[in-house]
């Protein structure tokens, strides 16, 4: 396990430098995730939620972590700006910001792992160069406090500004996400707003800083279906007028597809593939990816098939299988290997890793998947690693 | 805001009428009157009673009459005349024994609220942002002391103590050279001397069930999303805890304005009576036993309409301090 976090290193830090691969606008890497772990220390033991996690969040791209329900895709996220509460803190790995390089200066890399949770510095990050909107858009702000008040004090905080420039700025933001009559609307309270409307709210309000990177945890997730549409489509003009990256948190492969430029699948703790999305939607290659893209309905499926779903739960992330943790479930599951190794990533591509055996990794044969050879050239993982 | 205001003011007429209707029947439900228990005691210590005088003011009080037609002349007279009656006991109106006592109540409990407040807000707030630690463990500790204990009982041991260890009495809210002394500074400094005395001991409980109170709201509101939120835009903790989850716990303190007063007037009873406290208290008690009818009826009238008021109070705080009941109310 040690020896695999290493190989993460090794070979995704060359990847995430060399940028995108050829005709992909991969911009500059802005946030770097290396050897993340986030633990929870309950009475009951240790649970492991995220476990040795890299990513490559990049500049003006859109990032989708994708996984089921407790995969630690929303902890990654609040690890980010360290807002993991007790019990669980975050225990080992990096989290590398660069921060005023976008404007031609030499800019700085801050490793945000190691800031103290309440302290100083990572205050100076939150709101200011990563935002952050929640799942929850009716108890993500506050009933009591007025929109603008609470607009305001994001403003501000970040912001030498007068209380009138502040408030200027919030209507003229509440603008910006279509929200009717924000002159009026900036003075009511977020109880006489609908769902949809305060999480335009929450997005104006995360913008108030002009953010380098978004982070979305299951925005649209309490939202029906056409506002989830609306909110998504106003995130992604957001992005092509500010140029903002997003780190986009879901379950729902339909939101991906929508959403992505590239996707990491997480499952209990570990990313278990990530790739451009459209690499991920065509040639998945981790058992579970694949297992995820066939438990979505597709539109043209004449025949009344059967969803398929995955065989099983999630095991309880306190007692986690040995070796490759998705093994429980897995249909390509083989003995004396996947329960005994602990997959390490193997590149496939510049932005293309996965953490499968079928893919090498163990000095095992690597058969490849099943269905590989009509898609992307058969991996040879030991050639590709490290580029 | 004013529409619900005058909405309050409008359904406060009906609650009195049921109140003063209902005191009017407790008072009325013991068996006899007045003046049947003052004959029972006259012949118990053998004295002739002379029956045409008893009847005579039987007349004079209408106690003959029906029960509708004595509590339309109680009522029309205290609402038309400010007429409370005549005290049966003290043989003098009502209104020259209460008003004293009813200031002093309304001081003790007003004080108690306050004090209660003071202590009860830094100790909650800290209770609930450390929770588990050393601090929170004591405070919860000297709390259910505090909860458990009845007052009178704190009272008869901090009587006992005082007494014990440093020869003094406590009693009475003056010292004996200004008990019936005409108000001034030096009275007033002598009272605030010895208010906090009982002042602690009637808000020992109210305080530490406040404590409670604002520890576990504070805590529930402590995990809301909104928080994350806060924190998120990279405010100071302290400035988040204080402007938005302790704003969203401190409901039930603006709420006990209105409970309290009640609360008080039971409790404090006791306590005024062991510790000697000329408040409403004891004088009620005595009211009752010796079937006092228009003294205790005009106590516990008043009593009845100041809490109604410190609800109404309470309830137009909670309004002003909560924009989701000012807009669903308003």
């Amino acid at each position: 396990m040690r020896a695999g976090e290493r190989a993460a290193e090794a070979g995704g830090a060359p990847a995430a430098q060399a940028g995108g691969a050829p005709g992909a606008p991969g911009g500059e890497v802005l946030v770097e995730l290396r050897g993340l772990k986030t633990h929870f220390f309950t009475d009951e033991g240790t649970v492991r939620a995220v476990d040795g996690v890299d990513l490559e969040i990049r500049r003006g791209r859109t990032l989708c972590v994708v996984g089921e329900s407790g995969c630690g895709k929303s902890i990654t996220a609040r690890s980010i700006l360290q807002l993991v509460e007790a019990p669980g803190r975050v225990v080992d790995g990096r989290i590398l910001l660069r921060r005023g390089g976008a404007d031609g200066g030499p800019g700085e890399v801050v490793d945000l792992a190691g800031l103290k949770p309440g302290g100083k510095e990572i205050r100076s990050v939150r709101g200011k160069d990563i935002a952050m909107i929640f799942q929850e858009p009716m108890t993500s702000l506050s009933l009591v406090h007025t929109v603008g008040n609470q607009m305001v004090e994001a403003i501000r905080v970040h912001n030498d500004v007068g209380k009138r420039e502040a408030r200027e700025r919030a209507v003229e933001l509440l603008g910006m996400v279509n929200i009717p009559n924000p002159g009026r609307l900036v003075d009511s309270y977020p109880f006489q707003f609908s769902g949809g409307m305060r999480q335009r709210v929450m997005i104006a309000m995360a913008l108030s800083c002009d953010p380098g990177l978004l982070i979305a945890d299951e925005p649209t997730t309490a939202l029906d279906v056409t506002t989830q549409a609306q909110i998504m489509e106003l995130l992604k003009r957001l992005q092509r007028e500010l140029g903002m990256a997003i780190m986009f948190i879901t379950h729902d492969m339909g939101v991906v597809a929508e959403m992505a430029d590239d996707v990491a699948i997480m499952y209990l703790g570990k990313v278990v593939e990530k790739g451009p999305v459209d690499d991920i939607f065509h040639d998945p290659k981790h058992p579970y990816t694949r297992a995820l893209l066939e438990s979505i309905p597709k539109i043209g499926h004449r025949r009344r098939e059967r969803l398929r779903s995955i065989k099983g739960i999630v095991p309880d992330p306190a007692n986690r299988p040995a070796g490759c943790v998705f093994h429980t479930r897995c249909d390509a599951f083989m003995p004396g290997r996947c329960d005994a190794t602990v997959p390490p990533p193997v590149a496939l591509g510049p932005d293309r890793q996965v953490r499968c055996l079928l893919y090498g990794g163990d000095g095992g044969p690597a058969p490849g998947a099943p269905d590989a050879q009509t898609a992307a050239p058969e991996p040879t993982p030991e050639s590709s690693h490290g580029d | 805001m004013a529409k619900l205001v005058i909405r309050r003011l409008i359904y406060m007429v009906p609650t009195m009428f049921a109140i003063s209707v209902v005191t009017f029947l407790i008072i009325q439900l013991p068996p006899g009157d007045f003046l049947s228990t003052y004959i029972a005691e006259l012949s118990s210590r053998g004295d002739a009673v002379d029956t045409r005088l008893v009847e005579a003011l039987r007349e004079r009080y209408g106690l003959n009459d029906p029960i509708y037609v004595q509590y339309y002349q109680w009522i029309s007279h205290i609402v038309l005349q400010g007429d409370f009656g005549d005290s049966f006991l003290y043989r003098r109106p009502v209104a020259d024994l209460i008003w004293n006592r009813l200031g002093l109540t309304i001081a003790l409990a007003v004080a108690t609220l306050l004090v209660s407040w003071a202590i009860a807000f830094p100790i909650g707030v800290y209770s609930a942002v450390k929770q588990h630690s050393a601090g929170d463990y004591a405070f919860t500790f000297i709390g259910f002391l505090g909860l458990a204990t009845p007052n009178f009982l704190l009272a008869l041991i901090f009587v006992w103590i005082s007494f014990n260890y440093f020869g003094q009495s406590v009693g009475g809210l003056f010292s004996p050279e200004f008990a019936d002394a005409a108000w001034n500074l030096g009275k007033v400094l002598d009272l605030l001397s010895h208010v906090w005395v009982p002042v602690l001991i009637i808000g020992m409980a109210g305080t530490a069930s406040l404590i409670r109170v604002l520890r576990a709201n504070l805590l529930d509101e402590l995990r809301k999303p909104y928080v994350t939120t806060a924190r998120a835009k990279g405010l100071p903790e302290w400035r988040i805890i204080l402007k938005y989850p302790v704003r969203m716990a401190l409901g039930p303190f603006i709420s006990t304005a209105g409970w309290l007063l009640p609360s008080l007037i039971g409790g404090e009873v006791l306590v005024s009576i062991v510790i000697g406290l000329d408040t409403t208290g004891p004088l009620l008690v005595e009211a009752l036993i010796s079937q006092d009818m228009y003294l205790a009826g005009s106590f516990i009238l008043i009593l009845a309409t100041l809490t109604v008021i410190g609800t109404l109070l309470s309830d137009l705080l909670l309004a002003w301090w909560d924009p989701r009941i000012r807009y669903a109310e308003g």
